[in-house]
């Protein structure tokens, strides 16, 4: 399948600090790759090449076929602002125009504010726009010149369950139609609906590239949750939380887990062993490979 | 190419017109200038009223394009919409081009007290063909100022393009003659004023509307520092990568 955007051992620093450490990375056309790493990870830095806004200290980074420093490269993508940050003194309209301007193939107006739900706000002026719709129209402005790829970064934070299922249904709709997508974002529930690929980024490097299934599988561990007073020390337990009254522990090792709760005499019910969720993975590889927490660069 | 001009200067004259202070604020220095530096010491020599009323105007289109221009250049680089547009299928040149014709356009309407002022309280004389004239060269003049406003506001923070731009106009402004006329200045500021912009700009306004002569050193020189003032700009522009850490 064609490779729509690639980075071969591409490092960006910031002065001393390392933000993307030889990153080699394929997506290939109709992909819908979900972008995951803690703050800092190099998450950003990896998109803010891809579009041209950085260019990498080394490596090499392509963008369909040619560089994201070439204007004419960029009319086959669409790009969502990670702040809404939208200027607020002009119309929903004007801004839609302003974008399209810069496509050959420009999507309908009309259709495109429609299918994000904000049809009926052309006239109004953006400084007028609830948080929601903002972020909406920063999202509808990623599709205004009808891309091959899209980048979208967070495109869902500070959104209600209902907006964000629009949004969701928009994305799904683009990529139904063929169209390739990046995406980060903190929600994880985010990423298991609408990607099929995980990468993990942490430190600057990938940290895990598969399929969501085999990145929550990859990592082994388990969830084991149960009703107690009180814990003695148990092996191989790599984070807990309390949620309902209920003690949760992720564990590579289940069984000896169980065996020495038993062992110690403690008095507990309602055990349940599961598989992990995407979140406990992703926290066990980035947490597994944190050599040094306090240096993780923020950028 | 052309569609993308109309885009961006569209799309700036609606930010302007749509918070309208700034347009205020632009038209009124070179009224007050003209007020206090010309009104009272030309009085009824058409020549130097005319003159003077020419050097306002420069004065006016030049702290929009030094000041203001870097200004909002500057601040806007601090908004992450600008990080946006940076991803946009555009290269510097749109986005340039539309910030100086909104530019041009503030210039024009921050003229009009100036020429206000000096029909009714100078001896200015002028025909509507100079004028026109006038009002083209005062545009074209502009034209490396404002290169310089879009160097200084791609390679500065807000607030140090607030300074450095204060820092620049008045020396340039008085330099360049703008002020006061050359000729009343003290010998070494004579020896300098051709080399600077401002009294190169200032040279050709002078000659269309009032017919002197203009000085060839400091027209050369207008050109050299155009040059100059592009490369700068295009620099800058290339070198922005937003803020550090976004």
């Amino acid at each position: 399948m064609t490779i729509l955007a690639r980075t071969v051992d591409a490092t960006r620093r910031y002065g001393d600090v390392l933000a993307l450490d030889r990153v080699s990375l394929d997506i290939r056309a109709g992909e819908l790759v979900g972008l995951l790493g803690p703050n800092g990870a190099g998450k950003s830095t990896l998109i803010n090449l891809f579009v041209g806004l950085r260019r990498q200290t080394s490596g090499t980074v392509e963008l369909l076929g040619g560089s994201p420093q070439d204007p004419l490269v960029r009319r086959g993508i669409g790009v969502t602002p990670q702040e809404t940050g939208l200027p607020e003194s002009l119309r929903v309209g004007e801004i839609v125009d302003f974008v399209s301007s810069h496509f050959p193939e420009k999507a309908d107006k009309g259709e495109l504010l429609a299918r994000f739900g904000l049809d009926d706000l052309v006239k109004r002026q953006i400084g007028g726009l609830s948080g929601g719709q903002k972020r909406r129209l920063a999202v509808a402005l990623a599709f205004a010149g009808n891309p091959r790829m899209v980048f979208l970064d967070e495109p869902t934070t500070g959104l209600d369950v209902e907006a964000r299922r629009t949004l969701w249904d928009g994305i799904k709709d683009f990529h139904d139609g063929g169209g390739t997508v990046l995406l980060t974002s903190h929600y994880l529930e985010e990423v298991e609906a609408l990607a099929k690929r995980v990468v993990v980024v942490g430190h600057g490097r990938v940290l895990a590239d598969d399929t969501v299934q085999a990145v929550r599988d990859m990592v082994g561990v388990r969830r084991v949750s149960l009703i107690a007073e009180n814990l003695p020390e148990l092996p191989g337990v790599l984070a807990s939380s309390h949620e309902d009254g209920r003690i949760n522990l992720v564990t590579t090792d289940p069984d000896r887990l169980v065996v020495e709760l038993v062992r110690s005499g403690t008095p507990f019910s309602g055990l349940e062993i599961r598989p992990t969720s995407l979140e406990e993975a992703f926290l066990t590889i980035t947490s597994a490979s944190n050599p040094n927490p306090k240096e993780s660069a923020h950028v | 190419m052309s569609s993308l001009i109309v885009a961006h200067t569209r799309y700036q004259i609606l930010e302007q017109i749509r918070v309208p202070i700034g347009l205020v604020a632009s038209a009124f220095f070179p009224a007050a200038s003209m007020l206090a530096f010309a009104v009272p010491f030309t009085g009824d020599d058409p020549v130097a009223s005319t003159r003077a009323t020419g050097s306002m105007m420069l004065v006016g289109a030049m702290s929009g394009a030094i000041m203001a221009l870097s200004i909002t250049v500057a601040q806007d680089r601090e908004q992450p919409w600008n990080t946006y547009v940076r991803t946009l299928p555009a290269g510097p040149f749109p986005r340039f081009a539309g910030r100086i014709l909104t530019t041009m356009a503030t210039m024009l309407i921050a003229t009009i007290p100036v020429l206000l002022i000096a029909t009714f309280f100078t001896a200015a004389t002028i025909t509507l063909p100079k004028l026109l004239i006038g009002l083209v060269t005062l545009l074209g003049g502009a034209v490396p100022f404002m290169l310089l406003g879009l160097f200084l506001g791609y390679l500065l923070a807000s607030k140090a393009a607030i300074g450095v731009s204060q820092v620049l106009f008045f020396p340039m402004a008085i330099l360049g003659g703008l002020f006061l006329p050359p000729q009343m200045m003290p010998d070494f500021v004579q020896a300098v004023s051709p080399f600077v912009p401002s009294r190169g700009a200032g040279e050709l306004i002078w000659a269309v509307t009032t017919g002197s002569s203009p000085n060839t050193v400091a027209v050369i020189m207008l050109g050299v520092w155009t040059v100059i003032a592009a490369l700068a700009a295009g620099w800058a522009y290339r070198r922005d990568e937003g803020r550090r850490f976004s």
